[in-house]
């Protein structure tokens, strides 16, 4: 592997607006993107990941900062100087060029012969199963088709990085869970290292390499999903990614106390513990060192059934346990049962 | 659920609305009827005749008069086009900036000044332009008209560019185009309707002024408005009636693939 990185952004700023009234929607970023990997940056809306996004693209220029490509520093570099690519969230087809002609836009602006134009043109069709449309006007496709244009367009001059702003937000649910497995399966044929932005976090965990969440114009944390999702940095991240339950609590010798007085073991520094729904275990209630609760309600979802929990001071739990063939968990309401905690399962957070 | 208030269910909707039509459109039917009259009077009817259509078209007045009025409204629609294009981007693709109010005011300015103020205007500039160059050709008429069809033109091509997704220009970018062939590859191109619209406003106003023509034409150099007003003073035969007529049928034509060409592809 070479030594360079495909993106790098080094202390980057962006403001909007001037003065008092200045926004900051990019505050202080630095963060690495490797060469070939399925990249995600994952956040609610206004959280800045398109704004990064877009400063990568050219669109905008940081405020402060630096931006890389390929380990060659482009922050000054117009849009059409840079080696990226970009799939737009409405995806942006030129609709008074064919299918064809929008595929083969890029080369034909960088100049290239037209045998070469009509060759990767072909090619870039056959790789999104288009052949069949190259002569179609963009409007007459339908949604999931523009969006393999759109794809095959951003494709079609190989660029070093594919940026992917929200592309699958606007396809139906079946549609968005087939143009997931496309996008994976793109990524690995072509090799080109894919920006992804989106607010799913289900797409963020099943696609990426790495993910980086970003909330209120920062980079909260970056890792694998299964690093993002069982070893959670802060709040935030715990909480907006899949369901955490938390406790407050304070270290003590041998573990951490809750407010309830049970101690119980746990990774991590702060003064909140998380674990997850489906990491605990229910018990009978005056099993040793489980944690006392009472049942107070029960919500089944087919697979699993939900638990609200109420512990001795008033805390609230969830407990999430697979449906057994009966469909009926065995649990009534008012019942009081026993809550432990899978080992590992628990861990310390910074609010 | 409660009628919707419909003004057509009002008394007095239906005669209102027919008087309205009738006032609008009976002289031009009026007008239309006679130019097929056989006699020399515009207002007793003796008979249907093509010929004041062929006297029209034999008198080299009326010739000369009708190819001035085309080649000044060809070649002013054309300018003022041109200019209303650079305006239009020029006001819609930067940031908002101060005094852009006032730019649109300035470059709308022929629409809320009086025609006749333009005109005397006019024809105080260009006369002492005349006396210092010399040059009396139609060109004064030529830049005139180019000047008060800007905002025809500017108006919808203006109205084009801000319906325009701005995202394709934004992709267009992103796919190698440098700013040129971004313009010349995806804007032009999207553009196009607009600007072929407003240059069709620009040459139906201009084949159709009298005022400011009048004022700043040199002798001979009548228009075929101007002409027709000069007819006027003498005696007035059908012949009139025909020009108007197939004035009316060619600013008809215009209108209708100016509406076409507008409503196409939103």
């Amino acid at each position: 592997m070479s030594q360079t990185n495909a993106i790098e952004a080094r202390h980057t700023i962006k403001a909007f607006g001037q003065g008092d009234s200045a926004h900051r929607a990019l505050d202080d970023v630095s963060i690495t993107i490797r060469k070939g990997e399925f990249f995600t940056l994952l956040g609610p809306s206004g959280c800045g990941k398109t704004t990064l996004l877009r400063l990568i693209a050219g669109f905008e220029m940081p405020t402060a900062g630096d931006i890389l490509i390929d380990g060659a520093e482009v922050t000054d570099l117009p849009p059409n100087k840079r080696p990226v690519n970009t799939v737009f969230q409405s995806y942006a087809l030129f609709p008074h060029l064919t299918v064809a002609e929008n595929v083969g836009f890029a080369l034909k602006m960088l100049g290239r012969p037209k045998a070469e134009v009509a060759e990767v043109t072909a090619r870039m069709l056959a790789l999104v199963k288009l052949e069949h449309l190259a002569g179609r006007k963009t409007a007459q496709l339908s949604g999931g088709q523009q969006q393999r244009v759109a794809l095959a367009r951003a494709l079609a001059p190989h660029p070093k990085v594919l940026l992917l702003d929200e592309p699958l937000s606007a396809l139906d649910l079946k549609l968005r869970k087939e143009m997931q497995v496309e996008l994976k399966r793109l990524q690995m044929e072509t090799g080109i290292t894919f920006v992804f932005v989106t607010h799913d976090q289900e797409e963020a965990l099943t696609m990426s390499d790495r993910i980086g969440v970003m909330s209120a114009g920062k980079l909260q944390q970056v890792g694998s999903p299964r690093e993002i999702y069982t070893r959670p940095v802060n709040r935030f991240v715990a909480s907006f990614i899949g369901e955490t339950n938390f406790l407050p609590a304070k270290p003590v010798a041998g573990g951490v106390k809750l407010g309830c007085g049970a101690v119980v073991e746990a990774e991590g520094e702060g003064h909140t513990l998380t674990v997850r729904p489906e990491q605990l275990r229910l018990v009978a209630a005056n099993e040793p060192g489980a944690i006392a609760a009472t049942v107070e309600n029960l919500v089944y979802f087919g697979t699993d059934t939900h638990l609200n929990l109420r512990l001795s001071d008033g805390e609230a739990l969830v407990a999430r346990v697979q449906s057994p063939p009966t469909g009926d968990a065995g649990f009534a309401m008012g019942q009081a049962v026993g809550v432990t905690f899978l080992p590992g399962a628990a861990r310390l957070i910074r609010d | 659920m409660a009628k919707r208030f419909d003004i057509a269910r009002l008394p007095g909707f239906a005669p209102i609305a027919l008087l309205s039509f009738v006032a609008l459109y009976l002289p031009i039917f009026t007008l239309v009827g006679y130019s097929f009259n056989a006699g020399n009077s515009v207002a007793v009817w003796s008979g249907f005749s093509l010929h004041w259509y062929s006297a029209a078209w034999a008198n080299e007045t009326v010739k000369a008069a009708t190819l001035r009025s085309l080649s000044i409204a060809t070649l002013a629609s054309a300018i003022a086009t041109v200019i209303a294009t650079m305006a239009a981007i020029g006001t819609t693709r930067r940031r908002a900036f101060k005094g852009q109010t006032l730019i649109y005011v300035a470059i709308n300015q022929p629409l809320m000044v009086p025609e006749i103020v333009t005109a005397v205007a006019l024809m105080i500039f260009f006369g002492m332009l005349k006396q210092v160059t010399g040059y009396q050709g139609l060109g004064y008429l030529i830049l005139a008209h180019a000047a008060f069809c800007i905002p025809f033109a500017y108006l919808p091509i203006r109205a084009r560019l801000e319906g325009m997704d701005l995202s394709l220009e934004t992709a267009a970018a992103d796919l190698y185009a440098s700013p040129w062939q971004t313009f010349r590859h995806v804007t032009l191109p999207l553009l196009g309707p607009g600007i072929a619209a407003g240059a069709m406003l620009a040459f139906v106003i201009s084949l159709d002024d009298v005022v400011i023509t009048e004022f700043v034409k040199s002798g001979g150099q009548d228009t075929l408005p101007t002409y027709m007003l000069g007819q006027m003073r003498r005696a007035i035969t059908p012949e009139v009636n025909a020009i108007s007529t197939l004035l009316l049928g060619l600013t008809v034509a215009l209108l209708t693939a100016f509406f076409l060409l507008t409503r196409k592809r939103g």
